[in-house]
């Protein structure tokens, strides 16, 4: 059988013959995959980064000089709003990605204006616990546990607060230029950093605050 | 285009966190809210875990881990989208170094400290020393 049938992406849909894959595929890959992978590669890096956080507050878990302990200073409540709303946002930006992909401004605009509202909410709370900490003399400079929690979890906070940048700097970008090609590529490094922050809190919450409270 | 060719366009790659779900719209908010689901349930029993008195203490902390665990896998799977399909394998690769060296970084401290802990001299004995 003769494979001339090319001419029909609607019944191929994952453009595995279209000439235009085929044209990418004799070549370098496109655009598109170098610029996620090369992203993606960034994500793991930033990973072994909070890894070697979360190795030093395992390590300095027990060593409260003196001070309070985990379990007298962290309010559980406060962390599963927290986990609420980071989840919540994770799977906005999801839609987010969805929109940008079928090109529908309006949704795209709205999924990441309510992901951006979790995340200022996130902040928020992050920012009253911290305040409160340090209002209870319970500051960074207390102990060395301490130190390793405000690095650790305020390293993901920087984290936080940078996305909600990059998130308002596309809503801008999409607004004044449309879903061009650079613009759905900056699109899909967002999501894949907004989500690799929703990994890392997962481990936030699970290493600092759960493990943390119980001894 | 010949057979051979195609199975050589088969293996081409997609990019981290692009869906190749060929589904409707529909379709694929229906996947992000699977994975919202399995996270919600995952993070529920977590905090029940931790505060619950009905398990066995000592296991609470492995529990947890491999809740956790098993949450980063639900977020890998249903929002980044990445598979164990062909056109994936570089960004699995790219993630299985990245895991084992986060395992070097955390068990390899871990232990480290551990040991130094066990085998340094008391503080107390120590300043005793210095004198």
């Amino acid at each position: 059988m003769s494979d001339t049938t090319i001419a029909y992406p609607s019944s191929d849909p994952r453009q595995l013959r279209s000439t235009t894959g085929a044209a990418a595929r004799s070549g370098p890959a496109s655009k598109r995959v170098v610029t996620g992978y090369g992203f993606w590669i960034f994500i793991l890096s930033d990973m072994v980064m909070f890894s070697a956080f979360f190795a030093t507050y395992a390590v300095l878990l027990g060593q409260t000089a003196g001070g309070p302990s985990g379990r007298d200073l962290f309010d559980l409540r406060n962390v599963a709003i927290e986990t609420g709303f980071l989840l919540a946002s994770s799977f906005t930006c999801g839609l987010a990605s969805i929109a940008a992909e079928t090109r529908s401004a309006i949704w795209f605009q709205l999924a990441m204006a309510v992901t951006c509202i979790f995340g200022l909410g996130f902040l928020a709370i992050e920012g009253s616990e911290f305040a409160s900490l340090v209002g209870r003399g319970a500051g960074p400079t207390r102990s060395a546990f301490l130190s390793a929690f405000f690095t650790l979890v305020g390293c993901h906070g920087l984290h936080v607060s940078a996305g909600i940048l990059w998130l308002l700097t596309m809503m801008a970008q999409v607004f004044a230029k449309g879903f061009r090609a650079d613009i759905q590529r900056r699109i899909l490094c967002f999501a894949l950093f907004w989500h690799a922050l929703d990994i890392i809190w997962i481990a936030v919450f699970t290493v600092v605050y759960l493990i943390g409270s119980a001894r | 285009m010949t057979h051979g060719q195609d199975e050589v366009l088969s293996r081409a790659d997609v990019a981290p966190g692009d869906e190749q779900a060929e589904g409707s719209v529909r379709l694929r908010v229906l996947g992000y809210l699977t994975g919202l689901g399995l996270a919600i349930l995952l993070t529920a029993t977590s905090f029940f875990v931790a505060g619950t008195d009905l398990v066995w203490e000592p296991s609470i902390p492995v529990a947890l881990v491999v809740l956790a665990i098993a949450q980063m896998g639900v977020h890998l799977v249903f929002f980044l989208h990445i598979t164990t399909g062909p056109d994936n394998t570089n960004n699995v690769l790219a993630l299985a170094f990245g895991v084992l060296i986060v395992i070097l970084v955390m068990a390899g401290s871990l232990w480290i400290m551990a040991n130094l802990n066990h085998n340094m001299m008391p503080m107390d004995q120590f300043m005793q020393m210095q004198r």
